[in-house]
């Protein structure tokens, strides 16, 4: 099996403030891979460590076979075409339509004619279950759901091998967010992509995530299928699984 | 590092007979590596009327979305012309990203877009919809002066109102911060009077009556006009944009649910803030510019400072002073009403506030310009 991601070692600190102490993570191809933990315990900040927004200040990180600590601008360039990402807030350009920002990287990077494009685009909107009409509406004039529909189309536009999604389904209604998550799975298998994303959603945990991660104090407490992380005996774990909510879901589905 | 080796995309077009052909795609059908290949293949498809045609993939490394889509567009235009076409040698997943795309390419395909306007017809819509957009603009700017007019006149029923912390803090914002470049600009503009006086004005010996234009001209007109132009580019950018933001991130929304109008809150302290410091702004630079030109006067025309300023208490009537300080209230109200109303105009994205920022600024100095010219003429009128 392939090594999508391997981060070994993560030190992360804003000021005083030390996010991550050692952190160590393994993502294989072809799979969906959670990551887990409560607010603030660095699931974004490590997402972004990935994505060459930050830079932690000691450990290694591997991205699709390139080391993300020591890259050539030429090497980041390639490695950055080569995913799709998903922000949190959607971060869709408010001065462009969602066609355009779906189209954005198609007419930036490649020479397709503007009919394939346009047509690209309309197999996009549609795969993620968008509106025909949402295409020339500006990202203001967008619901929440739609928002993260179209920020999907967009990470979707260049088909990534790699797919980073922060909180995809927070914020949705509980039938979108598992048509959602059916959406990301079935991605998954037809353009055999691998999926990152962070999540809070216990039911996406159980249903579509194949392996994952929890963060909590500064490290990863447990990673691994659903199995393996419950027979762990950590108390964020849990916190995480058997309270309430995971109480519910377990009786009930699992 | 996986070295992924790259083909370039690649399409062989072979006539065998009058009815038959044979095409074969070979290499990656990548999005970046497609561009050059339409026009190849477009001549090539051009060609073949009705023909039973095979397609053979099999040579087909990798292919995306794209390269699929000029795969299917291709053989949608075969189809019209006649053909038959017959994939060969599909691998897995060329098969199911065909599937995959025609199932979507399909989906909502009958919703067909609105045909295009003629050229007329849509010059004639803008100059329409432009017009239209000057007057609600007008509306809206009217009817944003009575709204807040309304709320300073209950702020005035009801003092307590008056957000004193917001109008001290705008006023050290805009007033005591912008000390220093108004300084830099008004003695600017005093030396360069000076200089321009003193040449002619050696001409005729008339020396000393550099005194009397360079009070006059200053604290009646060149004072107050420089400091609000300056204040219009520094302070009423600003509050355009940050009235813009928190038009942009809700603020401005989450204020009004919790009771916080936001004229009271915003426009009012901005407000009463710039009155207030704009003719003390106007002031200082009085001083300062009649400093620069005492200055020049003294190298260029040996007035000393003594002589200077012992003129300029005889010659300069303290009425001039108070014009120009005068002056100065009305040039705040106008930048702050401006700057604020242009403000709540930004809407849905952030490229608006840049234009708003610039339409605020050039209207605030326009009109700061048009009501220093009604005054002139006013005042000449009144004689005074
Ligand atoms: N740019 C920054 N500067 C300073 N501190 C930061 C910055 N970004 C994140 N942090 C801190 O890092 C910690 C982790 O933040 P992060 O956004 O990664 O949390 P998260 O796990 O994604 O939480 P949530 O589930 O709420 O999104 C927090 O304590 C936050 O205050
Ligand atoms: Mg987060």
């Amino acid at each position: 099996m392939t090594v999508v991601i391997k981060a070994r070692d993560i030190v992360t600190r804003f000021g005083d403030n030390v996010v991550h102490d050692g952190v160590s993570l393994t993502v294989n191809a072809g799979e969906i891979y959670g990551l887990l933990g409560g607010s603030g315990s660095g699931k974004s900040t490590l997402l972004r460590e990935f994505i060459l927004l930050l830079r932690p200040h000691a450990g290694s990180i591997r991205v699709l076979d390139y080391d993300v600590m020591a890259l050539s601008p030429f090497q980041a360039e390639q490695l950055r075409r080569r995913w799709g990402i998903l922000f949190q807030s959607g971060a869709l350009y408010s001065s462009l339509t969602v066609a355009e920002n779906i189209a954005v990287m198609l007419q930036e990077y490649t020479d397709l004619s503007s009919d394939v494009i346009a047509d690209i685009v309309h197999i996009k909107l549609n795969m993620v279950g968008l509106p025909e009409h949402a295409a020339d509406l500006y990202p203001a004039e967008l619901s929440g759901g739609m928002i993260k529909r179209a920020g999907l189309a967009r990470a979707l536009a260049m088909d990534p091998e790699l797919l980073f999604l922060d909180e995809p389904t927070s914020g949705l209604d509980p039938v979108s967010a598992e048509g959602f998550d059916k959406l990301i799975m079935e991605l998954r298998d037809i353009l055999g992509l691998t999926v990152v994303m962070v999540t809070h959603d216990l039911d996406s945990i159980w249903t579509i995530v194949d392996r994952f991660a929890v963060l909590g104090d500064k490290k990863v407490v447990a990673e691994g299928d659903l199995d393996t992380v419950m027979k762990s005996q950590h108390p964020i774990i849990d916190a995480f699984f058997k309270g309430e909510r995971g109480h519910i879901r377990s009786r009930h589905g699992n | 590092m996986t070295e992924t080796r790259t083909l370039l995309p690649h399409l062989a077009c072979v006539k065998t007979s009058s009815e038959a052909a044979v095409l074969a795609s070979r290499g990656d059908w990548h999005a970046d590596l497609l561009g050059a290949l339409k026009p190849s293949l477009q001549k090539c498809i051009r060609a073949l009327h009705n023909v039973a045609l095979q397609w053979d993939v099999s040579e087909i490394g990798w292919i995306d979305t794209a390269g699929m889509l000029l795969h299917i567009q291709a053989l949608e235009q075969l189809q019209n012309q006649g053909c038959t076409v017959e994939f060969r040698g599909q691998s897995q997943d060329f098969a199911r990203l065909y599937d995959l795309l025609q199932k979507y390419r399909m989906a909502g395909a009958s919703s067909e877009r609105p045909a295009q306007r003629s050229a007329i017809v849509s010059i004639l819509d803008d100059i329409g919809k432009r017009y239209v957009g000057v007057w609600y603009t007008l509306a809206n700017f009217l009817a944003f002066i009575g709204e807040n007019f309304v709320h300073f006149l209950y702020s005035l029923r009801h003092p307590g109102a008056f957000r004193i912390k917001a109008i001290i803090k705008n006023i050290d914002d805009a007033g005591f911060k912008a000390l220093p470049i108004i300084a830099l600009t008004s003695f600017l503009i005093g030396v360069v009077i000076a200089y321009q006086g003193a040449v002619q004005l050696e001409k005729f010996g008339a020396n000393i009556f550099i005194v009397d234009m360079i009070g006059i001209s200053i604290t009646r007109e060149l004072a107050p006009l420089i400091t609000a132009i300056v204040v219009a580019g520094r302070t009423g950018s600003s509050y355009t944009a940050q009235l813009g933001v928190m038009k942009l991130t809700e603020e401005i929304d989450a204020m009004r649910t919790m009771g916080f109008d936001p004229h009271r809150f915003l426009v009012l302290p901005r407000m009463i803030a710039l009155m207030l410091a704009l003719p003390l702004l106007i002031f200082f630079a009085d001083i300062i510019g009649i400093a620069g030109g005492m200055l020049i006067s003294n190298l260029h025309l040996n007035i000393s400072f003594h002589e200077f300023l012992h003129r300029l208490q005889n010659v300069l009537a303290v009425k001039h002073v108070w014009i120009g300080i005068g002056k100065g209230p009305f040039f705040a109200w106008l930048i702050a009403v401006v700057g604020c109303f242009n403000g709540f105009q930004v809407a849905r994205d952030t490229e608006s506030i840049g234009r708003y920022t610039t339409i605020s600024v050039v209207y605030a100095i326009f009109l700061v310009i048009a009501c220093d010219a009604v005054f002139s003429v006013i005042l000449t009128g009144l004689g005074i």
